[in-house]
């Protein structure tokens, strides 16, 4: 049953992975909701779980146990064509872009629109087109990922993961590896689109900076828990937060090295 | 135990692992140790330990290896699992691709063409190179054997029977494999550590659909055809030879054609097929499968190729049993 604000519903959830024969707990049986329309953001520290849950929430993971909704539907528990109805729900960019690197940016973000709608070749030059003018890269439509920045691949990436007009688009680290101008060109382009097209995003992080220029609410989870430490707008948990973890974060302390 | 460091003038990091051992050793012994005069710079780096650390017990040593019965067991049941993967594999790849086969609109016919062009007209050459001296040496090491026997016209049998047959297939499936099927697995498991092989899951796309299928139709389309133009190029080093043992080239075509029957030569084909589907579907299998860096794509591409290789030989072996059985 849908929520009547919530679009994505984390249930009692437990991810971990399985090493040397042994399982061992990333997260244990944690619970949030992504509002429809909000920019929300997941922190940790290294190592804390943060793209392990994202894959989980995209469905390229199965959880230990647990659900996990989108827009209603579970996608842990889907298999087959309700699965794959399930995943056009939503639109990925990861860390690194992945775009294809065998098509041009314009055949990249063409593709989702051939192989799932019945436009012609006209229409859908034109939905890609516009996709990419939305993301700045009018003037790069033929030219291929290697030819790309890196901010340049990610606002492709974007784009692509946009295609199909999801409801929902995940981000798994997209300040990685870009420069401080290019990355708060990239908050820009992500807060205008939330803004004008509606669309609800997940962005998987650990830039500050980022957080609070784009993200709405926040989560953040914590290694030595396994769980979600913290819940809240960005400066609510900067400024009223009681734990020393989460304040440290915040404030950009590192820890004390033992003596 | 005064040390007096004020003539250091220089320290690194292995200068402070000695001055942290002189203070553990002392400790250890019972004495104190002190360390004076060390310059400030190097007094803030010494700080930063505690000598105790050098106490911290070993990490626990790798368990024990086991016995060789045991080691052989756990690589059965490895083999075993691997084998059943591959069978699940192979399986959806059939399926895809009759189901494909059945719908020809759904088939990526570009990336086929692609990928048929790269493997065909690219692949001449080295094809070219392999089957001509493979005649040639076929040639030669058998005529020179029958000349004692005064025998030498029925090389022409040898070399028509066995490259028509045999070695024409298996040799142009050997060469795709370490071409072909490496290539496959290189490019898929780049793929693979990049992500786009999430990418495509996520848009609701199937991998073996769009990256698999296309590979192995172009593969069984062109292996044929490679191993045809491998099978006459072949002749001909063997004819060239054969000139030089005073065997004219009509004699030796006509030896050749009262020999070889259209039964040997569709035989050869029916394998060279069958060796195409796995050299393609094994390449793109250890694409799929490679996890990790650059490193994990160059087992996977080393993988691939032998893994084609053992299993063109093993094929090639139930061929050869088959057709005996079937009296082909």
């Amino acid at each position: 049953m849908k929520s009547a604000d919530a679009i994505i519903e984390v249930e009692n959830l437990t991810v971990g992975y399985v090493r040397d024969g042994e399982e061992a707990v990333l997260l244990q049986d944690i619970s949030f909701k992504v509002l429809r329309g909000e920019v929300f953001a997941i922190l940790g520290g290294s190592g804390s779980g943060k793209s392990t849950l994202l894959k989980h929430m995209i469905g390229l993971l199965k959880p230990m146990a647990g659900r996990i909704a989108i827009d209603g539907d579970d996608i842990v528990a889907a298999r087959g064509v309700q699965r794959r109805e399930i995943m056009r729900k939503f639109g990925v960019m990861y860390q690194m872009g992945a775009l294809f690197g065998s098509m041009s940016t314009l055949e990249n973000v063409r593709l989702p629109l051939e192989e799932f709608t019945d436009f012609d070749d006209e229409a859908i030059d034109l939905i890609a087109r516009t996709k990419l003018y939305l993301v700045g890269l009018s003037d790069a439509v033929h030219r291929a990922p290697a030819e790309l920045s890196g901010g340049m691949q990610k606002r492709a990436a974007i784009a692509r993961a946009m295609a199909l007009d999801p409801a929902i688009v995940f981000l798994d680290e997209p300040s990685a590896g870009l420069d401080p101008i290019t990355s708060a060109e990239l908050d820009r382009l992500i807060v205008r689109l939330a803004r004008t097209l509606g669309i609800t995003f997940v962005v998987v992080t650990h830039e500050l900076p980022s957080i609070f220029a784009i993200a709405h609410r926040v989560i953040m989870l914590d290694q030595r828990t396994h769980g979600i430490i913290a819940t809240g707008a960005p400066a609510e948990l900067r400024d009223h937060n009681s734990d020393p973890w989460v304040h440290r974060f915040f404030n950009r302390e590192p820890e004390e090295v033992a003596p | 135990m005064r040390v007096d460091a004020s003539g250091v003038t220089y320290c690194d990091g292995s200068g402070i692992a000695f001055l942290l051992d002189l203070l553990h050793e002392g400790s250890r012994q019972g004495s104190q140790v002190t360390i004076t005069n060390l310059a400030p710079r190097f007094a803030e780096l010494l700080g930063q330990f505690d000598h105790a650390c050098l106490d911290d017990a070993l990490p626990a040593p790798a368990a024990a290896r086991l016995g060789p019965v045991a080691e052989f067991g756990r690589a059965l049941l490895q083999l075993g699992g691997d084998l059943k993967y591959q069978g699940i594999y192979v399986r959806r790849v059939v399926l895809c691709l009759l189901y494909e086969l059945r719908r020809p609109s759904l088939v990526r016919w570009k990336e086929v063409l692609g990928v048929a062009q790269q493997m065909g007209v690219n692949g001449l050459p080295v094809v070219t190179l392999i089957a001509f001296l493979m005649g040639v040496v076929l040639a030669y090491q058998s005529a020179v054997p029958m000349r004692q026997f005064g025998a030498e016209i029925f090389v022409a049998n040898l070399i028509g029977l066995s490259l028509l047959r045999e070695l024409a297939p298996l040799m142009t499936a050997i060469v795709l494999a370490g071409r072909t099927g490496a290539a496959f697995a290189a490019e898929i498991g780049t793929m693979e550590v990049n992500e786009e092989i999430d990418a495509l899951i996520t848009m609701a796309l199937d991998p073996l659909r769009f990256l698999v299928v296309p590979r192995v139709i172009a593969t069984m389309l062109v292996t044929p055809l490679l191993t045809i133009y491998a099978g006459m190029v072949g002749l001909i080093g063997g004819g060239l030879v054969m000139l030089t043992f005073d065997i004219p080239l009509v004699t030796y075509y006509k030896q050749i054609i009262s020999v070889v029957s259209i039964g040997d030569f569709v035989g050869g084909l029916f394998k060279s097929v069958v060796f195409a589907f796995l050299v393609a579907t094994v390449g793109c299998l250890r694409g799929l499968q490679t996890q990790g860096g650059p490193r994990a794509v160059g087992q996977a591409t080393t993988r691939a190729v032998v893994s084609a290789i053992v299993l063109i030989v093993v094929f090639d072996g139930l061929f050869a049993v088959a057709f005996n059985l079937l009296r082909i």
